[in-house]
């Protein structure tokens, strides 16, 4: 009889309420998601304002109305001076090289008004962002590769490997404008090679090396031991070990890693400002040499610095900002591009090599 | 390089002499001497005055708690442990066919080529089945496709691998199931023609199944090599093993014929332990 007592569903009673009660705990953890969430949102309005402006007003001088739909003068011609004039009642304004032409035709004197770098195009720009990201890259890759292999393979663990992990982990936080000046004293002075190819290549890799060599010798130690002692036991010396069962299943990491480093090589004003970069330069860079070597020794035309030329260093007015909006677009275009290729990249090679 | 190829193909001499009866009670040499051997790792010392030898064409089992120096030991034979910083030798030698691998003259590289291994974790290359025998091979410059085919074939039915895997030898090592690949390693270890085989713990991470397979294994490849096999499994140095070495914290506590390690054993420490008081 007691027992039964006892046994009685007390909960019944007085039932247990799950609703949701207004309390000071759930009031600051509501006031805190907003606020995160208002932090998130805020900077993906900010970037998502810069890219569209410049998508926008880029995309205006990128693109056009007729066929082939992509303003060729402006993608395959070098910066010239742009002629803005009347002629016989109608408003022209064309690049020097047509102005010129136009002049030839008619045969005769027109007066127009010149503006600095705001007709023709960015072609060289294009080509020299290209060589000066190709060139410091493969510096960069065989300089930061070796070093990678030898930390993390040869050396002993000690005093002095810390010493020298933790200098290049300083060197990734210098300014870049230190390594440009760095670069202009070593290279263009010391070993006299002049604003050139050369001088920002290394310049550049030098900058990039501290990405490139952590991003190596983390690859490099992600690959199981398991792999380097079965080499060895099997009569592979260090090297041949490294070579061929480390090595190439550490590469993909290393290149994806790398193409980080190549947006940043890209985007880099100041370390070419002073090293590589001509505001102007008619030739192209295989063009007009006397020696098939003075390729090197040729500064070449960018579009960081374009942008800057063209944003900072010339009077501004209507025609400077369509080049400035279409630098920067074709700019974000290929880092954009390049991103995007070592996304591909990481998920193919991932699917290759698994353990 | 057809000198090489004859090497391969040709039967191994000691093959003929004694396949005919592998038993332990027929007058074996020693092949491996460790004599009053101290190792360190840092300060600690992980081996005392070990005094073992190893006999030719036997199976010698390597028994012990764990960290009792049983794999160390193992290490040394090979000099795999040259890849550990911190190690050292105190004092004694290895000999290895009465030459002293520890000696600076040493190349560890043919050293290796003569004492393979077997990984307590199986490690196959990623790379195919073919490439991961040739491996050894290869390295040393071989790239004949008719020597390295033969060493496939030879090598895979050695380790009782070849009728799995030969329409597939393209496929990945990888793809293979956890016994497989146990087996893959030990034909890779083959592939160099080593004469001592030395094996780490290589069933512990397998099923009964490919654990009896591997261990009928070695009972076939006894006839051509020496083997050295630490195992944490006291039945299966049982049943693999002719000779028996029980270590504990770093000193070789007794050796001897396995029945007679298993039967009768002369130290209290090794009945404990064989008797499943301890460790």
């Amino acid at each position: 009889m007691t027992t039964a007592t006892t046994v009685q569903p007390a909960p019944a009673a007085s039932p247990i309420s799950f609703r949701q009660k207004p309390s000071r705990a759930k009031l600051i953890e509501r006031i805190f998601f907003w606020i995160f969430r208002c932090g998130t949102y805020f900077i993906v309005l900010c970037s998502s304002f810069i890219f569209l402006t410049i998508a926008y007003k880029g995309g205006q001088t990128v693109f056009q109305t007729s066929f082939p739909f992509l303003n060729m003068e402006f993608l395959t011609e070098s910066p010239q001076t742009l002629h803005v004039f009347e002629y016989e009642g109608q408003k022209y304004e064309m690049s020097d090289q047509d102005f010129r032409a136009f002049r030839e035709e008619r045969g005769v004197d027109i007066s127009t008004t010149t503006y600095a770098h705001s007709g023709g195009g960015i072609w060289p720009c294009i080509v020299g962002t290209v060589m000066l990201v190709i060139g410091s890259m493969a510096i960069a890759l065989t300089l930061g590769v070796l070093s990678a292999i030898f930390l993390s393979e040869y050396s002993r663990p000690g005093r002095v490997l810390n010493a020298v992990r933790l200098s290049i982990l300083n060197l990734a936080g210098v300014p870049s404008i230190v390594f440009g000046i760095f670069g202009v004293g070593m290279f263009v002075l010391a070993f006299g090679w002049g604003t050139s190819l050369m001088a920002g290549w290394f310049t550049l890799a030098f900058m990039v090396l501290p990405i490139v060599i952590s991003a190596s010798e983390e690859s490099l130690r992600a690959i199981p031991q398991g792999l380097r002692e079965a080499s060895l036991a099997l009569g592979a010396s260090k090297w041949t070990a490294i070579r061929t069962n480390v090595l190439p299943y550490a590469m993909p990491g290393i290149l994806t890693s790398s193409i980080i480093g190549v947006a940043r090589v890209a985007g880099e004003t100041a370390p070419i400002m002073f090293t590589a970069a001509f505001a102007i330069r008619d030739q192209l860079p295989w063009e007009g040499l006397d020696r098939w070597y003075d390729f090197f020794f040729e500064g070449v035309m960018a579009l960081p610095y374009h942008i800057y030329v063209v944003s900072a260093k010339i009077p501004q007015n209507e025609y400077t900002e369509r080049m400035q909006y279409g630098t920067a677009f074709v700019f974000l275009f290929i880092v954009a591009s390049i991103a995007l290729a070592s996304i591909l990249l990481r998920i193919r090679m991932r699917s290759k090599y698994r353990w | 390089m057809s000198l090489v190829a004859d090497k391969i193909t040709l039967n191994r001499p000691k093959q003929s002499t004694d396949s005919m009866d592998s038993d332990s009670s027929e007058q074996a040499r020693p092949l491996i001497r460790v004599s009053d051997f101290d190792f360190f790792y840092g300060d600690k010392q992980a081996l005392f005055d070990v005094n073992m030898e190893m006999m030719e064409n036997e199976v010698t089992a390597f028994i012990g708690p764990s960290g009792c120096g049983k794999s160390t030991l193992l290490r040394c034979i090979n000099r795999m442990n040259d890849l550990v910083d911190v190690a050292r030798i105190g004092r004694g030698t290895i000999e290895v066919s009465g030459a002293n691998i520890y000696d600076p003259q040493v190349d560890t590289i043919e050293l290796r080529k003569r004492v393979g291994m077997v990984f307590q974790k199986s490690n196959p290359f990623p790379k195919s089945i073919y490439e991961n025998v040739v491996y050894g091979l290869r390295i040393q410059g071989i790239n004949r496709k008719s020597t390295l085919d033969e060493a496939v074939e030879r090598c895979l039915k050695g380790a009782a691998l070849w009728e799995e895997v030969r329409d597939r030898l393209d496929t990945s090592g990888l793809s293979l199931s956890g016994g497989q690949q146990q087996r893959l390693c030990i034909a890779r270890a083959l592939a160099v023609e080593p004469d001592i085989l030395l094996m780490d713990e290589p069933c512990s991470a397998l099923d009964p199944v490919a654990t009896a397979k591997v261990e009928e294994l070695i009972h076939s490849l006894k006839d051509n090599y020496t083997i050295v096999i630490v195992t944490h499994n006291m039945q299966q140095a049982a049943r693999v093993s002719d000779r028996t070495a029980f270590f504990y914290l770093g000193k070789l506590i007794e050796m001897g014929q396995t029945e007679q390690i298993f039967m009768s054993p002369n130290n209290e420490q090794t009945e404990a332990y064989i008797s499943g008081r301890f460790g």
